[in-house]
């Protein structure tokens, strides 16, 4: 061994946890169930609306299955899902380490 | 798995239909990610916080980030692109090329990485090695970082350019933006929060998809009729004319299957790649930051039907697909169901999902650059021991820097398109030897501080020999690119292995009490934190996971065996 090994273990672990107690992320991040809820109950309204009343030439397009009506019903259920999830278990204080 | 290189170019007549409503689902997500941006950069404080989210992220969101930032569109397109071409084999890239690789991260690594408290990669290998070693592999990691993020931004505009018609470089120009302007503000957190929605997104476009492609061929037993009519049986199985002397489309043999991609490169690509690895290590405990790629263990096994459904469709239902004659590329696969069967809607979230896949294939690879360059190299060989806000400062300004590279190297791809696939192949073996010099020195406690520089130097120049001349000069036959570059990676991982043994035989090994935590059968200081209350939950325990997914992997195999 011709040099002496400078960095170690302990200077990484000293460091780290050093910057992980003064770190601000989990105090003041959002929860981000919130915006999935939000963003997918929203794709979820509009594309419903487009499923309902879907004109022939669109129906023929998608084999007969009017694709938007359940698609867009689906994220509206995934959006409602994180909104539920996120009242039941809402977002719990940060944890001083 | 790393996704085949093929060039991204589709055919013209696939413009889509889009109106108003698809513009609006467009539009909407654009704002909602700079709002992530904006909202995620109150939470940065320090330089943890701008490039591991402060360590403190919970295991389902690192999980989804974890798949998603492979889930990127050049992979989405390019496995379509890779059914349509070699069928049912695209199985392999995820139930042997991804699934144990994931769980032996989650199971044997990650209590090293994230125990030893490492940043990144690299850094590992300058605990364990030294410092050539870890110059090498962040100068390696940072450029290949770069040259992949405009890689991303390059196919973002030909797809963009064929299916809505903007000019490329408004493409480029905008998506380079947002994805500044997100890292910028919020660093990892807020790319690591968009690569989460982008996950669902494109979820909600393939499922659509693959569901009216299948009732468009007449279901499942309709597909396998019409591909086993025009491609043979074997089309449609995963081992089907893998015998070793047999000859398949996928010009490889079980054994290279299994070694090549199997083992050499999806662990390469899944246990090495800091750009994968950074989103385990953001996570807020040991037990997290396990449960990451064993989270998205899950998901990935079931991915592969949702991109391998319509490459096969499409290879279903025109005749020669791919092929010269038939007008259409293999990557078109996607794009032209997309423009056969999605009602105006439906395609917008089809639209959104493809492009927030390519923002978030950059995004992972720059939030993953500008970490490494920061720590790595500027912080540890440049601008040593300055204070925490001045590394924060240059993590944004090398966040532009970077992005300014990318965008600039996706206008080079877009004038030298056959150069970039060439750069590309030739960064694709850089894993490889990453991996050799890791499972070595976590297993083997003789392996000298010296060995990791000439292991990773020596398997790097082997595959790119064995790649670039004894098969493309046609030395040895090999019938497929693919083919190729499993062999090439089974070569480099020996020829890593080899010299790694020779040096640390004639080098000094590394004193005992500093191997503590880097070997495997030694622990770290840190590993000793008490697990957190309700991870002992089962369904929380990271080895019933990790079998779990192996199994269900296997049992997936089943079906498409015999």
């Amino acid at each position: 061994m011709s040099e002496p090994h400078g960095y170690s273990e302990h200077d990484v672990q000293r460091e780290v946890t050093e910057l992980q107690s003064k770190s601000a992320t989990a105090a003041r991040i959002f929860d981000l169930r919130r915006i999935i809820g939000g963003l997918f109950v929203l794709y979820g309204i509009i594309v419903t609306i487009a499923g309902i009343n879907p004109s022939d030439s669109s129906l023929d397009k998608s084999e007969g299955i009017n694709i938007n009506l359940w698609t867009g019903l689906g994220m509206l259920l995934l959006g409602i899902f994180f909104l539920v999830w996120l009242k039941l278990r809402p977002t719990p204080p940060p944890v001083r380490r | 798995m790393q996704t085949p290189t093929k060039g991204a170019y589709l055919a013209a007549e696939l413009r889509l239909p889009t109106n108003w409503v698809d513009y609006t689902i467009l539009g909407i997500y654009f704002v909602v990610v700079l709002g992530i941006g904006f909202a995620a950069r109150r939470s940065v404080k320090t330089s943890l916080d701008f490039f591991l989210s402060g360590r403190s992220l919970p295991a389902w969101i690192t999980g989804l980030a974890f798949i998603s930032a492979n889930l990127a569109a050049t992979e989405i397109l390019g496995m379509a692109a890779n059914s349509a071409q070699y069928g049912a084999y695209t199985v392999h890239w995820y139930w042997i090329g991804a699934i144990p690789a994931m769980v032996f991260l989650g199971l044997v690594m990650m209590p090293f990485y994230y125990g030893s408290k490492v940043r990144s990669v690299p850094e590992m290998l300058l605990l364990r090695f030294d410092k050539w070693a870890h110059l090498l592999s962040s100068a390696l990691f940072a450029f290949a970082a770069i040259l992949i993020a405009g890689v991303n931004l390059y196919a973002l505009a030909i797809v963009v350019e064929a299916l809505l018609g903007w000019p490329q470089w408004v493409a480029i120009v905008v998506a380079g933006a947002f994805v500044l302007a997100y890292i910028t503000l919020g660093g990892l957190s807020s790319a690591i929060y968009n690569e989460v929605l982008q996950f669902f997104v494109i979820l909600a476009a393939l499922i659509p998809l693959s569901v009216l492609g299948l009732k468009k061929v007449g279901g499942w037993d309709g597909l396998t009729d019409r591909l086993t009519a025009e491609h043979g049986a074997n089309f449609t199985t995963a081992w089907g004319g893998t015998g070793i002397g047999s000859a398949n489309p996928l010009g490889a043999n079980w054994l290279t299957i299994v070694l090549g991609l199997g083992f050499v490169l999806s662990f390469g690509y899944w246990t090495t790649n800091f750009a994968e690895v950074q989103r385990a290590l953001s996570a807020k405990n040991l037990s997290a930051a396990q449960r990451t790629p064993l989270i998205a263990a899950f998901p990935k096994i079931f991915i592969v039907f949702l991109v391998m459904i319509p490459g096969l469709t499409a290879a279903a239902l025109i005749p020669g697909f791919g092929t010269s004659d038939s007008g259409y590329q293999y990557n078109d696969a996607i794009p032209y169901l997309m423009e056969q069967l999605l009602p105006n809607g439906v395609l917008g979230i089809a639209v959104t999902g493809l492009l927030a896949a390519f923002m978030a294939g950059m995004a992972a690879n720059v939030s993953s650059f500008n970490t490494v360059f920061t720590n790595d190299i500027w912080g540890r060989y440049v601008e040593k021991g300055r204070d925490d806000e001045y590394y924060v400062r240059f993590g944004r300004l090398i966040t532009v820097i970077g992005v300014c590279a990318s965008v600039g190297t996706a206008f080079l791809a877009s004038s030298f398109s056959n150069i970039m696939s060439y750069l590309q192949t030739l960064f694709s073996f850089f894993n490889v030897p990453m991996f050799v010099v890791f499972i070595v020195g976590m297993f083997w406690k003789r392996a000298s501080v010296k060995s990791g520089f000439w292991g990773l130097l020596a398997g790097t120049v082997a595959a790119m020999v064995n790649y670039f001349w004894i098969y493309q000069q046609g030395i040895i036959d090999i019938p497929s690119d693919q083919g190729a570059n499993f062999v090439s990676a089974i070569v480099g991982f020996v020829a890593g292995a080899v010299v790694m043994v020779a040096v640390s035989l004639f080098t000094a090994p590394k004193p005992a009490e500093e191997l503590q935590g880097l070997v495997y059968g030694t622990t770290s200081p840190g590993m000793s934190e008490p697990p957190a209350a309700g991870d002992d939950a089962w369904y929380r325990r990271p080895a019933l996971l990790g079998w779990g997914a192996i199994v269900l992997a296997a049992a997936c195999y089943i079906p498409f065996s015999f």
